[in-house]
This record gives structure tokens, C-alpha cells and sequence, in this order.
């Protein structure tokens, strides 16, 4: 059985942003870089499952030369090989472009099973899964949070809103998209760092991958107005509490 | 402009988010069409204009590979400019699978309109994009609760059947409820939540302490709760609970969207965060900047001793 992960590097979402140069991304520098938080789900799923059946499992992401720190991080976790595809423009590249380079990748390696995250944190649209899987027409199921694999076929679970879950079956070749708290991903051991230095990675350039043209285009980006209205409480923490029971005591009954 | 909505049912019932997309519409002035896969005889859709209704004793409530089938016969006779869905499980599922036969551009999350052009956020919440398609078809998903309809929606629609023998490749087996007891969130009059910024399970007795000093309930965030620091029932959020308490002390919560939508009819709202940027601060009336670590057993403190 082979298996293909998807994998994004994203900034830290608690960092400090600026409006990158041309206005149609924030500024890339100075920022720190993770794994995205729904794909750690889902190298953890197939690390997993590559753990029940032996299959071989790929690691890919998408960006320039940094990328391939994330990328090592998924092969200290258990991915077999990974696969760098060399992008410095891969961020404002929209979901379509993105998922056809995956797609023209993927094509002729008969994987069995892809996982990728739900969404990224920073882009957040939710598409490049389902579009690597309705380019490959393979079936695709979205937002998972259970994930079983039993005599050849795949069982899942999908969050709906509100607490529902529903129960889904599909055969082999399935991508399953990765919701937060799929599974409790695994922290790399220094061991298993050491070893994935020595772990294949190929890169192939983006050019060689590149066959489809952005769907949509990006005017700017921006910061959004900030509703006005709140007040800011700093300083010292022992004037800042006395502040704010003060204040629940004018402005709310919870103190009365 | 036309456009074809995607409405939802779910369980057996006609979604209520149908609302936001007609009034998504109605700023885009728009002639629209719905597209509903439902139980024909149950209830519809209210809005005058043609609904492409399909059975879903025969086509699921999930079976999203049969459904964008559905949808590909009514683009052929609708033509529309633009197909909206909810950014919701389904909308979000269904959406790029449209977009990717009819090769149009997708843009994911809505929440406002700016010239003409659709933003939708990034990061968070923190920055915000405008976005437009190059086709000449638009696929778009809806924030939930981005757009709102100011009266109730009216009208009997024009109902034309659709059918078709499209096969799906997936399964839908069943649904799992939430499990209740225990706590009820949805009653307490004062809510002290955590969220990932508590940083450790034992932090989790801050928050609680926080809490019972006020006289309230702690709930949390979910990464929280993914984490199994705080049971299901006290999540807050779109795919947890919706509360409305008089106070709501969000304490290490950057205020994603999905958490927003689950406490923002509280009537009073204090932020403790690190992040003087953190998206939560556009509900809070009250944003302390600080380490929740050093001000709530302060504030617990200060609070025992009135
Ligand atoms: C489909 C879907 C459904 C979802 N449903 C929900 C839901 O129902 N509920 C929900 O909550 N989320 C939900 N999420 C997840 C949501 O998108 C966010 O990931 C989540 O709300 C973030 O939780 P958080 O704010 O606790 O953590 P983070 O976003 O990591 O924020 C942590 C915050 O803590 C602050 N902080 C750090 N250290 C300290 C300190 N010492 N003192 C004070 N502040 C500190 C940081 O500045 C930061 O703002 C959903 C996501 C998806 C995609």
C-alpha cells in the first residue's frame, strides 16, 4: 500500500504581521515557521497507519528551500521519503494551482490513500484536499475526526457543526481531509531526528509540475477596521485586575 | 447577476442557513435560483424562484461526488455567474469539487463585500484579502452569520424536480450525537473559558478558580478540549455550544471565528491575552493585556476578599 501526505508550512499565528511589499500578502519576513496545525493530524494518521499495514509512505510540501524544515520534522515523526517541491512563489499561488501541482505529482503513483489537512491556518480556503482528489477522481472525505481502517476499506468520522458527527465508509483510493483532534500527534524524538537526516528527499522544481493557471487573483491584502469600542487594560497585572473588578462592578451585575 | 444557492438538510430538516445566502444575494442584487437536495414533501425553502429540488431518499444527505452531479445539470441550464454555498461541512466539501469541473475560480469564506470584490480572511482573523475569480464562473462559500437577512424570508418557490443516475463513491452510515449531561453551558450566567494560551492541563485550576470566584462555569476553546484538558460539553463554539451569559472571560482564546460564533450574544466580554492583536479583541469590551498565568490567581485572590 502506498500512501502520500500533504503537508504546509505556515507562520505562527501569534506572530506580529505586516503587509508584505506588493500588498497582496502579508511580509514573510521575521516570522516563525511550524507545520500546519491540521496537517500534524494528518502525517500522525499516516504514520499510523503505515505502523498497522507496512505501507510506504511519502511526505510532499510545496514552497521554497525553509519548507524542507517542516518536511524534515514529518520524517521524524515517520514519514519514509519526502518530496520537496521547490516554489518561492508557492504563496500566492491559489488553491487550484496548488492542488494541480500535487495532482500532476500524484498522478502516475497509484497512491492508495492521501491525507492532507482540512485548511491551512493562514490561507484558510479549505480546497487544495478535495481538488487533489477530484483531479486524481478519487473519492475524497473532508473534516475528519475518526479514522479506522479495516479489511481494505476505510471508516471515518466527519464533524458536522454542533457536536454531529457522521459515520462514512469508502474504498481504496480515498483522500481523507484532517480536522483538529483527529488523533494526538506525535513530538519527534531526537533518535528519530537524527534519523530522518538521513532519510531520502527529493526535490523537483515547481516549473516541471506546473501545468494549470490561477483560477482567481488577489486584489490586496489588508488589516481589517477594529471594531472600536474596547478598552485596552496593560501595565501592571496588580493594577490591571484592580482596573477590571472595578470595571465589572460599573459595567456588569455578575459582582452585585 | 445570476446565481445558483446551495441549500442545506441535514437530519431529516431544511438548514436555516438558506437565509444568508439569499441575502447575500439580495447586496449582490442578484436573480437566484436554490439547488436542495431534501425530503420533497417536507418543508421548503422560502424564497420566490425556482428550486432544483432533488429527493434525498435517493440521492443521501451526503454523497457528495452524486450531488455536484446534480449541480453540473442545473449550471447547464441556469448559467449561472455565481454559485454559493455556506462555508459549512457541506458547503465547504461540496464547493471546490463544483469548482474543480467547471474550472471557476473558488473563493472560500466570504465575509464582506468590498466594490464588488469578495474578502475573506486570513490567518485567523487577522488580516483580511479581496478576491476576485478570473472565470467567468465564481464558486463562493459564506462565513456563517457573515450575511443576514433583516426580515423574515417569504415567498413559495417554483419547484423542478431533478433527477439523474449519478452513482456516489462514499457511504454514509449514520450520524453520532453529541453526548450531553453533566454541565450545561447554555444556562450559566457567567462563563470564565479557557483556551490553548493556558499552556498546561494543571492551568486548567486557574480557570475554574476564575470561575467559581465569580460564581460561574469554566468552559474552553477546542484546542482544549482536543487535548482532553476539558470534557466535550463545556466547548464552546460551531461545533460546540453556543452561549449567551452576562459575562464571558475568554482567557488565552485568540477569537477564531468558529470560536466567536459560539459566544458573541454574550453581553459582556473580557479578553486575558499575551497578544494585544488577538482577533478576540474586536468582541471584547474589556482586553487585558497579560499573562493569564500571573492575573488570575490575582483576580481570584482580589476576588475572595470582597
Ligand atoms: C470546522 C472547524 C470547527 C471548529 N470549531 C471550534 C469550536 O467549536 N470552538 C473553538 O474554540 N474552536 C473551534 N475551531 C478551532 C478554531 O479555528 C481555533 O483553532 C481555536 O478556536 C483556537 O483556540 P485557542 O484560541 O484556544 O488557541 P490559539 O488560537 O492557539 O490561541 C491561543 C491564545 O492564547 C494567547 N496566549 C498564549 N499564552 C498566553 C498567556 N500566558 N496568557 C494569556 N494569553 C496567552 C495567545 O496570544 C493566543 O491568542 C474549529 C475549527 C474548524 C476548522
Amino acid at each position: 500500500m502506498k500512501l502520500l501526505v500533504c503537508i504546509k508550512q505556515v507562520p505562527d499565528m501569534e506572530s506580529k504581521f505586516k503587509v508584505g511589499a506588493e500588498g497582496l500578502w502579508y511580509d514573510r519576513h521575521d516570522l516563525a515557521w511550524l507545520m500546519n496545525e491540521y496537517d500534524e493530524y494528518g502525517v500522525e494518521q499516516a504514520v499510523q497507519l503505515k505502523e498497522q499495514t507496512g505501507a510506504d509512505l511519502t511526505v510532499l510540501s510545496i514552497g521554497p528551500e525553509q519548507v524542507k524544515e517542516t518536511i524534515k520534522k514529518a520524517l521524524a515523526m515517520g514519514c519514509d521519503r519526502g518530496v520537496h517541491i521547490v516554489d518561492d512563489q508557492a504563496h500566492l499561488k491559489d488553491p487550484f494551482e496548488i492542488a494541480s501541482m500535487i495532482a500532476e505529482f500524484a498522478g502516475d503513483k497509484g497512491f492508495d490513500l492521501i491525507f492532507t489537512g482540512m485548511q491551512s491556518q493562514d490561507r484558510g480556503s479549505a480546497q487544495v484536499g478535495v481538488m487533489v482528489a477530484e483531479l486524481l477522481t478519487i473519492a475524497a472525505v473532508t473534516t475528519v475526526v475518526d479514522f479506522a481502517f479495516v479489511d481494505g476499506q476505510v471508516t471515518v468520522k466527519r464533524e458536522l457543526e454542533g457536536g454531529v458527527k457522521a459515520k462514512v465508509a469508502s474504498k481504496l483510493p480515498v483522500l481523507i481531509t484532517c480536522q483538529l483532534g483527529l488523533n494526538a500527534p506525535r513530538y519527534p524524538t531526537l533518535p528519530n531526528i537524527m534519523k530522518a537526516k538521513k532519510k531520502e528527499m527529493l526535490s523537483l522544481p515547481a516549473t516541471d509540475l506546473r501545468k494549470a493557471a490561477a483560477l482567481q487573483e488577489t486584489m490586496k491584502i489588508e488589516f481589517p477596521a477594529k471594531r472600536s469600542g474596547g478598552l485596552f487594560l496593560e501595565g501592571e497585572v496588580a493594577s490591571i485586575a484592580d482596573r477590571l473588578i472595578r470595571i465589572l462592578k460599573e459595567k456588569t451585575t455578575v459582582l452585585a | 447577476m445570476k446565481m445558483l444557492l446551495v441549500a442545506e438538510y441535514r437530519q431529516g430538516e431544511l438548514l436555516e442557513s438558506y437565509t444568508e445566502l439569499l441575502a447575500f444575494a439580495g447586496i449582490m442584487g442578484a436573480e437566484s435560483a436554490m439547488f436542495l437536495t431534501a425530503g420533497t414533501a417536507g418543508e421548503l425553502p422560502k424564497f420566490s424562484g425556482r428550486l432544483y429540488l432533488a429527493e434525498v431518499a435517493e440521492f443521501g444527505e451526503y454523497n457528495p461526488d452524486v450531488h455536484k452531479q446534480l449541480l453540473l445539470e442545473v449550471v447547464e441550464k441556469e448559467h449561472p455567474e455565481m454559485i454559493v454555498f455556506s462555508h459549512s461541512s457541506y458547503g465547504w466539501d461540496l464547493a471546490p469539487r463544483l469548482a474543480v469541473s467547471l474550472k471557476a475560480g473558488q473563493i472560500s469564506e466570504v465575509v464582506a463585500l468590498q466594490d464588488g470584490a469578495l474578502v475573506a480572511p486570513v490567518c485567523n482573523g487577522k488580516l483580511r484579502r479581496t478576491m476576485k475569480s478570473r472565470g467567468r464562473i465564481t464558486v463562493v462559500t459564506l462565513q456563517a452569520g457573515a450575511f443576514g437577512l433583516a426580515d423574515a424570508a417569504v415567498g413559495v418557490p417554483t419547484v423542478i424536480p431533478v433527477t439523474g443516475n449519478a452513482k456516489g463513491n462514499i457511504d454514509l452510515q449514520g450520524y453520532e450525537m453529541a453526548e450531553h449531561g453533566g454541565v450545561d453551558l447554555s444556562k450559566a450566567e457567567i462563563i470564565v473559558s479557557a483556551g490553548r494560551g493556558v499552556g498546561k492541563p494543571e492551568n486548567i485550576a486557574l480557570v475554574a478558580g476564575l470561575a467559581k470566584a465569580l460564581g460561574g462555569e469554566y468552559g474552553a476553546s477546542r484546542p482544549v478540549v482536543d487535548s482532553l484538558w476539558v470534557e466535550h460539553n463545556r466547548q464552546v463554539g460551531t461545533t460546540g455550544l453556543t452561549v449567551s451569559p452576562k459575562l464571558y472571560v475568554a482567557c488565552g482564546i485568540s477569537g477564531a471565528v468558529q470560536h466567536l460564533a459560539g459566544m458573541k450574544k454574550s453581553e459582556f466580554v473580557v479578553a486575558i491575552n499575551t497578544d494585544k492583536d488577538a482577533p478576540i479583541g474586536d468582541m471584547a469590551d474589556v482586553f487585558a493585556v497579560a499573562d493569564l498565568k500571573q492575573l488570575l490567581p490575582l483576580l481570584i485572590e482580589k476576588l475572595q476578599a470582597l
